[in-house]
């Protein structure tokens, strides 16, 4: 078994080896400048649309119709802030879900303080919208729906083709944060009614500083960056031509072992997850059973607080993840963990484990193994746990 | 992030425990904020000859809990009123700013503890205020460097 054990694959990606392999030679030799007109100039801008061509293919998008950005940051800005000015006059209401990533609440939030209204919905305990409450928050001014296709935390997956068909029938425009589904589950962004969806290369096994754009034809737009003729006017910068190559061979590569990695990562995960709660008393998953991402796993743990399982699980060797406020930066815990009603001091006390294509069943047993003692040795230390204790005596 | 002195203490953290028939037991902090401390002192003479707690909460929290039972221990009242936040911030080699509150609810801890005692034995104890039982009240969140 390896040294490090790498369950944090929904923060990011190990780049694959083929991936990088295909990258390197437009750092030192290929460096042209695809807008320049010499030889290793051109050959670039073919590496460039050849990339483009298939992320479309993996979308069923047309290759016009995929733009590169520096990330999923960036395409969530550009898309909901710059629909949100290019459409204003039609109206200026939005609707979002309150477990968006920052990326999404945060724009809207902004989006807030130049006038706009935003609605964040709801969810159920599960993590997942409910379909008669987004229904009922449309109004005449409503301009954009931005709802992601699954969330970063808890896996939760969202019914994005039925959010996507009542957008259209309501006339409104439908924008999906994809970044955690690209490449893990399967998106089409025609049969799903997608208008907008941003996606991001170092989630998938592909590069950081590169994602993309997918803005349907037809679909009005103002660029967010501005300065250069670049993605047809509408994304101003020299292109990353080596992160745009690993982003369109990363894509390539997850979406054609996608139906078996779907298969191995949902069951290591269902492992994972009851080798977990049969083991640990007092623990709970958080998010939905089965509308969830294949490999996350999001459980907590009463009576401990989520930093010290993950320092403790560090000394083991093992990377993962937590929801506590220690670990957010502030002293609330997850906005996602509170959004499905968990308390603060059960939404203190996550883990997230996110499994992917490097990850084995031996590490899930490990882990399995190595989680109860840890779990249990906290709360041992732990004054909750002691009042606990006491009260079922 | 954390200095080797605190994941020392978080490691190996001195004095986990409960002191049966303690001379001062405090509790402060809260679970909404995701730390509470329980310390427990045993007190002779007007000395702390033992010290021991309890501690739901981060690394950070866990060991300035460890270094705040081992500061304490062996001193007079009065010297036991003098381990500040930054003694024990000082003792483990720093703490980073977002963690500087895991400091001040240590000592608050210590203070709530020796509150008990002197309410316990209806005496007074020169210097001591009444501790605040959460100290996320008034805190602001320190900038990131």
């Amino acid at each position: 078994m390896k040294d490090i054990i790498y369950f944090d694959n929904a923060a990011t990606t190990a780049v694959r080896p083929e991936v990088f392999e295909k990258m390197k030679r437009y750092f030192c030799d290929n460096f042209g400048n695809p807008s320049s007109i010499y030889k290793i100039a051109r050959e670039n801008k073919n590496s460039t649309e050849n990339a483009r061509e298939q992320i479309a293919r993996v979308l069923n998008a047309d290759k016009n119709e995929i733009y590169f950005t520096a990330g999923g940051s960036e395409s969530d800005n550009w898309a909901i802030k710059c629909i949100a000015e290019s459409y204003s006059n039609k109206g200026k209401h939005i609707i979002t879900l309150s477990i968006e990533h920052h990326a999404v609440l945060h724009t809207c939030q902004y989006l807030e303080t130049k006038g706009y209204d935003v609605t964040y919905l709801p969810v159920d305990e599960y993590g997942i919208v409910d379909i008669d409450k987004l229904k009922s928050a449309i109004r005449d001014d409503t301009i954009l729906i931005t709802i992601m296709a699954a969330n970063n935390e808890i896996g939760s997956i969202q019914p994005i083709e039925e959010i996507g068909k009542i957008a259209h029938e309501n006339g409104i425009i439908f924008h999906t944060d994809a970044v955690q589904a690209i490449g893990h589950i399967p998106i089409d962004v025609k049969k799903m009614n997608i208008d907008l969806l941003s996606l991001s290369g170092h989630k998938l096994y592909g590069p950081k500083g590169i994602g993309a754009l997918y803005i349907k034809k037809g679909i009005k737009i103002n660029p967010l960056i501005h300065g250069g003729a670049q993605e047809r006017n509408r994304r101003a910068g020299t292109e990353n031509v080596a992160g745009i190559v690993g982003l369109g061979e990363a894509i390539r590569l997850i979406n054609e072992d996608m139906p078996e990695e779907l298969k191995r990562l949902t069951y290591l995960r269902d492992k994972l997850i009851d080798g977990i709660l049969k083991n640990i008393p007092y623990s709970r998953l958080n998010g939905h059973r089965e509308k969830r991402l294949p490999g996350n796993v999001n459980i907590s743990f009463e009576f401990v607080e989520g930093e010290s399982i993950l320092l403790l699980l560090d000394m083991k060797g093992i990377c993962a993840s937590s929801g506590s406020a220690c670990t957010s930066g502030s002293l609330d815990p997850s906005h996602v963990l509170l959004s499905i009603g968990l308390p603060h001091e059960k939404a203190h006390g996550s883990l997230r484990l996110t499994l992917g294509r490097n990850n084995t069943e031996e590490e899930v047993d490990y882990i399995i193994k190595e989680l109860p003692p840890i779990i249990n040795r906290l709360r041992e230390m732990s004054p909750l746990y002691e009042e606990f204790i006491k009260n079922k005596i | 992030m954390y200095s080797e002195k605190v994941m020392d203490h978080f490691m190996n953290p001195r004095n986990v425990g409960e002191i049966e028939n303690a001379s001062g037991v405090g509790t402060v902090g809260n679970a909404k904020c995701g730390d509470i401390m329980k310390v427990y002192l045993k007190i002779e003479n007007d000395m702390v000859i033992d010290a021991k707690f309890k501690t739901f909460g981060c690394g950070a929290a866990v060991a300035t809990s460890s270094m705040a039972t081992e500061l304490i221990k062996g001193k007079t009242i009065q010297e036991a009123l003098k381990i500040t936040n930054k003694a024990v911030m000082e003792a483990l080699d720093g703490l980073p700013p977002i963690k500087v509150h895991c400091s001040c609810l240590a000592e608050e801890a210590l203070h709530a503890a020796l509150w008990d005692y002197a309410e316990k034995n209806g005496i007074t104890i020169e210097g001591l205020e009444k501790p605040k039982a959460d100290i996320h009240e008034d805190e602001e969140i320190p900038e990131e460097d």
